[in-house]
């Protein structure tokens, strides 16, 4: 089968019962992508799948040939860090630093919702939702951290966000 | 070697009078860059040749005999390598301080390992684990803590608590002006560690190597070569990033089969444990049946303190929650009652989360002060300050340190605690009811044997080398800034290597002492170099400035790379608790303050804001430090609202035993928080002047927000958590 993962193309023949996180940390070697759960109940996994946010532990493999694949690692390096990563180190927006690379792709994949207008549960305006805090809190909720770093979680999307703005 | 025993406070160490200026500043996390970027390694990410995979097997029952093991549809699957269900040394559960009970031909909790399955793919290994056939002769369990109390046991000769009965209570409770019997109950709760305990293992030439996640590797080491049956020294653990530990990562079931398995099989194998698993395979936190009697006079001054509880353990005993720790030297009154009772269940081990003791004992003391408070129609900061002891109540010591006032005042000022209305349920917003509450935070202060080395190189550049761990807590970077501010060095001219037994050994993290004691380890190794680094300045140590990479004394200047010269200098301190321990009571304290909304009509608390004051020391880093802070903060808004491990009575299982049905705190849960600390460096506790806070920050956190729920809508719910249903029932009438 063919995926490209973060710009690169990859041949791999995957089990069929291989989720895609299984497929990126065990085959690929790309293991900056999280396993919390397993179960989709954690959001450690979190990758961007053709761009959307997806939960990599809950979906197979086997269903994305051809797929375009984006992982933390394709986001940035130690050294050239992109503008999320760099805001979640200047506001201590961890701690154990699990599940980071899942908040940080579903915080892309988050404002990129937003800007396309999709409303969520907290938003006044449904079809034009304003970025406040509550909502990238109620946005952000299918990512746990156990080490509750979630203020400062808060604070680096909505610098990165202002930036964007 | 820089031995250093706290029998006295340390003279002074270089870095207390180091001018660099990295201590105590928000610096970023030095290992940031790979933490967010996915680089950072744990414990089943390392890349090893050859590697296979295991997938444990566990039984579904929580009592009874095993008759047999069917594996042969397992063996028959593609891929596996191996079914493990005949070794002796097969562990029932994770390990703690000791090897966990080891042997499968019992079931002594629900879901315990049986052994693991091993095959050429995680999949293939998951489903072999799942096709073994486990014959179990089932029996009955003990689930119900409080139905089998009489049957208790006191505390373990071992236990940091012992029973105290001092005064007679029950006449102190008569003769009272105002006073509280109240039961409160806290439910079982796990740690739930973002990543899984999870390690690989490799053999070479009979010396085991376990990349692991895993928080103290001494006493790992000691654990894993005692349950595997080698000596310490072929054992080598590696753990260099933890993904979460809060207690539970001493060893689990995990390592002990990958190290049997990759023996047995002569190759590298890897086992990362289910979530599901963990719930019943690693100590769990006890439920609690805590009694508060509490009794004032008619000033409001308290005259008796008691706080006996009845916890639960499975059937190997050891641990005991010490529920009364916060208790113990809190509040001043003659009377002082504390006692445990620990009834024996068939489940999965108590063991150490986060804050043992305090963080569900303070849920019940200071939802009780509160009570008593109101009774006695005192303001609960007022309350609390007019009970505030001179010295320890236990023991008549001088504290080393204490600012619980100060943090209170503080606290009370910025929070806008004079706005709070007294009468609850008074203040409503459409249809919220909005309520502040308070509660003290205390947590005692430890410090362990550690040991590190420090080199200074030719090149100037600093090395710090011990096995200590970062489980989050900003180990990395503190060590960094110690060693920094001793030495005259920037943080980019200082590396850090942590968690490999083949360094020095540490305390390790866990019980709030890491900063304490590898940070004082750290501190004394750089006194060895300063040391030479001043003989060689033709000054003393004292007499002599390091900046930016240079030594200053007398008129020169001198860059330390040409100081140190062709050889590197090497620094070994090592750090030992002493009587300073027993000459002064030494604990960290805080205030906490909550503010919350609850709906009048469905009950719902939704959390406005927190603010956390408190007092733990020296504050190395002033940002790592606040997000330890918030992080126990919102660990107690998840203990008053939402943990709960729900028992089932019928088979002795968790039955919410995921990340969906066990709730922890999510982003929407989490309000605004602010931190504050008081900061008197404690000469006391260690020679670096720091105290433990990871945990102190979870204490008294619940308490504020129940107290504040109280505030909000004049329900009292001591039957925690406090969920929507409970709060529902009485709710003032609309
Ligand atoms: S690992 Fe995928 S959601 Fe938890
Ligand atoms: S940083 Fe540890 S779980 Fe989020």
């Amino acid at each position: 089968m063919h995926f490209t993962i973060n710009g690169q193309s990859h041949e791999v023949e995957p089990d069929i019962r291989t989720s895609l996180l299984d497929l990126l940390r065990e085959h690929v070697g790309l293991t900056g992508s999280k396993k919390g759960c397993d179960h989709g109940q954690c959001g450690a996994c979190t990758v961007l799948i053709n761009g959307r946010r997806v939960n990599s532990c809950l979906t197979l493999a086997v269903m994305h040939q051809d797929d375009d694949i984006t992982t933390i690692e394709g986001l940035g390096t130690p050294d050239n860090l992109s503008p999320m990563q760099a805001a979640f180190v200047k506001h201590d927006g961890y701690q154990c630093g699990y599940c980071t690379p899942g908040q940080i792709c579903s915080a892309m994949g988050m404002l990129d919702e937003v800007k396309k207008g999709w409303g969520s549960h907290v938003s006044k305006d449904l079809t034009n939702p304003e970025l406040t805090d509550e909502e990238i809190s109620e946005r952000m909720s299918g990512n746990i951290c156990r080490c509750s770093a979630y203020p400062n979680i808060v604070d680096a999307i909505r610098e990165v966000a202002g930036a964007d703005a | 070697m820089a031995d250093y025993k706290m029998d006295a406070d340390h003279p002074g160490t270089a870095m207390a009078r180091g001018v660099q200026g990295v201590l105590g500043k928000g610096l970023d996390r030095i290992e940031g860059a790979l933490k967010v970027s996915g680089t950072a390694t744990y414990g089943y990410e390392h890349q090893i040749d050859n590697v296979a995979y295991g997938f444990l097997i566990t039984a579904p029952a929580a009592k009874g005999k095993v008759t047999g093991f069917d594996t042969e549809a397992a063996r028959a699957l593609p891929g596996v390598l191996d079914i493990i269900v005949d070794d002796p040394r097969i562990p029932r559960q994770a390990a703690a301080f000791g090897p966990a009970h080891a042997g499968n031909d019992e079931i002594d909790h629900y879901d315990q390992v049986m052994g693991v399955a091993i095959a050429t793919s995680f999949e293939a290994a998951r489903a072999a684990a799942k096709a073994v056939i486990v014959h179990i002769d089932a029996a009955d369990g003990r689930f119900d803590t409080m139905a089998d109390v009489a049957h208790a046991s006191g505390p373990p000769k071992d236990s940091r608590l012992q029973d105290v009965a001092k005064g007679d209570i029950e006449q102190a409770m008569a003769e009272a002006a105002a006073s509280i019997d109240q039961v409160y109950t806290t439910p079982n709760q796990v740690h739930a560690a973002m990543e899984p305990h999870a390690s690989i293992a490799a053999w070479e030439d009979g010396t085991l190597t376990l990349w692991s996640s895993l928080q103290i590797l001494k006493v790992a080491r000691q654990v894993l070569a005692k349950a595997v049956g080698v000596e310490s020294a072929q054992v080598r653990i590696l753990s260099p990033y933890v993904g979460g530990g809060f207690g539970g990562k001493m060893l689990g079931p995990d390592a002990v089969l990958a190290a049997i398995a990759a023996q047995k099989l002569g190759r590298p194998v890897k086992i990362a444990m289910a979530r599901q698993q963990l719930f019943h395979n690693v100590y769990r936190r006890t439920d609690t049946h805590q009694r508060l009697r509490l009794a004032a006079d008619k000033d409001g001054r308290m005259t008796a303190i008691g706080h006996d509880s009845v916890v639960s353990q499975g059937p190997d005993g050891g641990f005991m929650e010490p529920v009364a720790l916060g208790s113990i030297s809190l509040y001043a009154a003659p009377v002082r009652h504390f006692t445990h009772k620990v009834v024996t269940l068939d489940m999965v081990m108590a063991g150490a989360v986060r804050a043992p003791g305090e963080a569900v004992g303070m849920l019940a003391l200071e939802s009780a002060i509160d009570e008593l408070a109101e009774q006695c129609g005192r303001d609960p900061i007022d309350f609390r300050k007019l009970n505030e002891p001179e010295v320890d109540p236990m023991t008549g010591a001088p504290f080393s340190t204490r600012a619980l006032v100060e943090c209170l005042d503080w606290g009370a000022q910025q929070f806008g605690w004079a706005r709070r209305a007294s009468t609850p349920a008074s203040v409503r917003e459409g249809e919220w009811l909005i309520g502040m509450g308070v509660a003290a935070a205390v947590r005692i202060n430890l410090m362990m044997d550690s040991e590190a080395r420090v080199t200074l190189s030719p090149d100037g550049r600093a090395r710090i080398e011990t096995d200590m761990t970062d489980i989050g807590t900003g180990s990395y970077t503190i060590l960094a800034q110690i060693a920094g501010e001793a030495l005259g060095l920037p943080l980019d001219c200082v590396d850090v290597v942590l968690g490999d037994t083949d360094l020095p050994p540490a305390a390790g993290s866990g019980g709030s002492f890491g900063a304490a004691s590898a940070g004082s380890s750290v501190a004394l190794a750089c006194e060895d170099i300063v040391a030479t680094l001043a003989e060689r300045m033709d000054a003393t140590p004292e007499q002599m400035t390091l900046k930016d990479g240079h030594a200053i004394a007398g008129n020169r200047r001198v860059p330390l790379a040409e100081l140190v010269g062709a050889a590197p200098l090497v620094g070994n301190g090592k750090i030992a608790q002493g009587s300073n321990a027993k000459t002064y009571s030494q604990a960290a304290h805080g205030a906490q303050f909550a503010e919350v909304a609850v709906n009048a009509i469905t009950g719902e608390v939704r959390m406005r804001r927190m603010l956390g004051v408190f007092e733990a020391g020296r504050i190395l880093n002033a940002k790592t430090a606040r997000s330890q802070a918030i992080g126990g903060m919102i660990w107690g808004i998840g203990y008053a609202l939402m943990e709960d491990a729900v028992l089932d009575q019928r088979t002795g299982q968790f039955v919410n035993h995921d990340l969906a049905e066990y709730h922890v705190p999510a982003h929407a849960d989490v309000p605004h928080l602010d931190v504050h600390f008081i900061e008197h460096v404690d000469e006391h506790a260690n020679p670096i002047g720091v105290k433990g806070l990871g945990e102190l920050s979870i204490s008294g956190a619940g308490a504020a927000v129940t107290n504040a729920i109280y505030n909000a809508c004049g329900v009292r719910v001591r039957d925690f958590p406090m969920t929507l249903d409970k709060i529902l029932a009485g709710l003032p009438p609309l």
